[in-house]
């Protein structure tokens, strides 16, 4: 079969087309239902630009990405060390692992009143939430990119001479590397998808707390549904900047090209 | 010329590995594997030998001991006269395939060994190396971006920079074309005689043992043992329709029982 590559302009044209489309759609909805409480895409665009207006924006989208670079740094800091420990030494992985799997599938906003305890009411919280979230894909990424290291690699290492930490730093971390990208990219949008849940509860700033706290004064759903799309947009901001790692040359041997 | 007659006199070949008594026993869960059975070799210092089986018959096991990866369960290697305890940088295994580093360029590849040197030497050593492979031109690139033959040329510069003194080559041009693979072995023997390195090439290819070995060790199926050492009495380069050519490769046709007839 052969593959067509498309034309610059389709590459831009279509999926425009579909938003294009769901925006008349859902414009179209609330007009035949006659709906007093949901609002329009044009009244959401005006939302927007009163949010802009009042300053009050940048604050939130700000306090946001701080929570989230914070909790998914310090679980970046903690998580690759101990992801390649485990991956180095299976015995370990397998005293830890079954906790971990426990541990692991308990969602985020599970852990919310257990937070608080922790940490009160406020930014830690919050910070903490985030960090769980990212935590656990980056360690079980890390685990196994570092046990997938084809022994041929390992061996060609310990063949020139290379002293264990010097093969963890040569050959088993820039093997893994691909698939601890991955792991970080996933653990991105997972931090990002718990940091609206955490603002919602444990602070008043942030695009979650701008959401519950649009609903809760008014019942402002023109708000409410604004600051959902601006949480859309820079998820997806996020998640294109992360790609741009994998098009490293150092790593893209991990990833398909037509990726 | 008495001082001539010296220099041309043969010199006793030193021995540079001996194989003693080596068994090699796989334990798998309740299963045991016996993939080695006594085998006793001796490699010449500067020597081409072939070790030539059927697949699966143990023979990359036996290089993988002697390059030190593994232990045999009796027995043992000696390189220049010490038993081999573990991998040892003047003793380069090259790999069946993907023994290259992808995230490391061409130059990174061939300097990877060399962590040791001042940069000034490193980087002449690598430009040598580039060179002799004919690799010029792709000394950024990464090997993803290579093809199959270029990334066999690029594990066997990595291998020979370091300067070893013996390589290991584990089937190094099975998975290339018919054409690159021919491209290949003359290229090998080029730089087996400008280097003079002692070689243990694993194939299980007859004519590619035969077109390369001074010295063919044919290997039976599991468990392995030495079937029959032939010596290969044709100077380089090889004419591959002569007589004698013809002769030593059916001769190892036959031992391995095999009618040369498709």
């Amino acid at each position: 079969m052969t593959h067509i590559e498309p034309r610059t302009w389709e590459r831009f044209f279509w999926p425009v087309l579909v938003c294009a489309l769901l925006l008349a759609l859902w414009h179209y909805c609330v007009v035949w239902t006659a709906t007093r409480i949901f609002p329009s895409p044009l009244e959401v665009e005006r939302g927007m630009a009163e949010l802009l207006r009042q300053n009050v924006l940048w604050g939130d989208i700000v306090d946001s990405l701080r929570r989230v670079a914070v909790g998914f740094g310090a679980a970046a800091v903690l998580g690759i060390p101990l992801g390649l420990i485990f991956g180095w030494y299976p015995a370990a992985n397998q005293v830890v692992n079954p906790a971990m799997q426990i541990l692991r599938p308990i969602s985020p906003i599970a852990w919310i009143p257990v937070a608080i305890i922790f940490f009160g009411v406020g930014d830690n919280a919050a910070i903490f939430l985030i960090f769980l979230g990212a935590f656990f894909p980056i360690v079980v990424s890390c685990t196994d990119g570092v046990s997938n290291v084809p022994s041929v690699s390992r061996r060609a290492g310990r063949n020139f001479g290379l002293s264990p930490l010097q093969l963890l730093a040569k050959v088993v971390f820039p093997a893994a590397l691909p698939q601890i990208i991955v792991g970080l990219r996933i653990a991105l949008g997972i931090a990002w998808l718990v940091v609206v849940a955490a603002e919602m509860i444990a602070v008043d700033s942030g695009l979650g707390y701008l959401i519950i706290d649009s609903r809760n004064s008014g019942k402002r759903y023109d708000l409410v549904v604004a600051a959902m799309l601006l949480i859309g947009v820079i998820g997806l901001a996020l998640d294109l900047g992360f790609r741009k790692l994998e098009r490293i040359k150092s790593v893209r041997w991990g990833f398909r090209d037509d990726s | 010329m008495p001082l001539m007659e010296t220099l041309v006199k043969p010199v006793a070949l030193k021995t540079k590995l001996c194989a003693e008594r080596v068994d090699m026993v796989f334990h798998r869960d309740t299963k045991t594997t016996e993939v080695l059975n006594d085998i006793n070799l001796e490699v010449s210092d500067g020597e081409f030998v072939c070790l030539l089986g059927p697949s699966g018959c143990g023979k990359s096991t036996l290089l993988s001991i002697m390059a030190g990866f593994l232990t045999p369960t009796s027995g043992h290697i000696r390189i220049d006269g010490e038993v081999v305890r573990g991998p040892d940088p003047r003793r380069i295994f090259v790999f069946q395939e993907r023994g290259v580093f992808p995230w490391l360029t061409v130059e990174g590849n061939i300097g990877f060994g060399l962590f040791r040197l001042p940069r000034p030497e490193r980087e002449q050593r690598i430009a040598y190396y580039v060179k002799m492979v004919g690799l010029q031109g792709f000394e950024k690139t990464y090997p993803p971006e290579l093809s199959g033959g270029m990334k066999q040329r690029l594990e066997v510069a990595r291998a020979l920079a370091v300067n070893p003194d013996m390589l290991f080559l584990d089937e190094p041009f099975g998975a290339l074309d018919s054409i690159t693979r021919l491209i290949m072995r003359g290229e090998l023997l080029r730089i087996w005689e400008a280097e003079r390195k002692t070689i243990i090439f694993v194939t299980h290819d007859i004519d590619e043992a035969v077109q390369l070995a001074d010295r063919v060790v044919v290997m039976s199926a599991r468990p392995a043992s030495v079937q029959q050492i032939v010596s290969i009495d044709i100077p380089h380069p090889r004419d591959i329709s002569s007589p004698r050519y013809l002769e030593l490769r059916d001769g190892i046709f036959k031992q391995i029982g095999l009618a040369h007839r498709v």
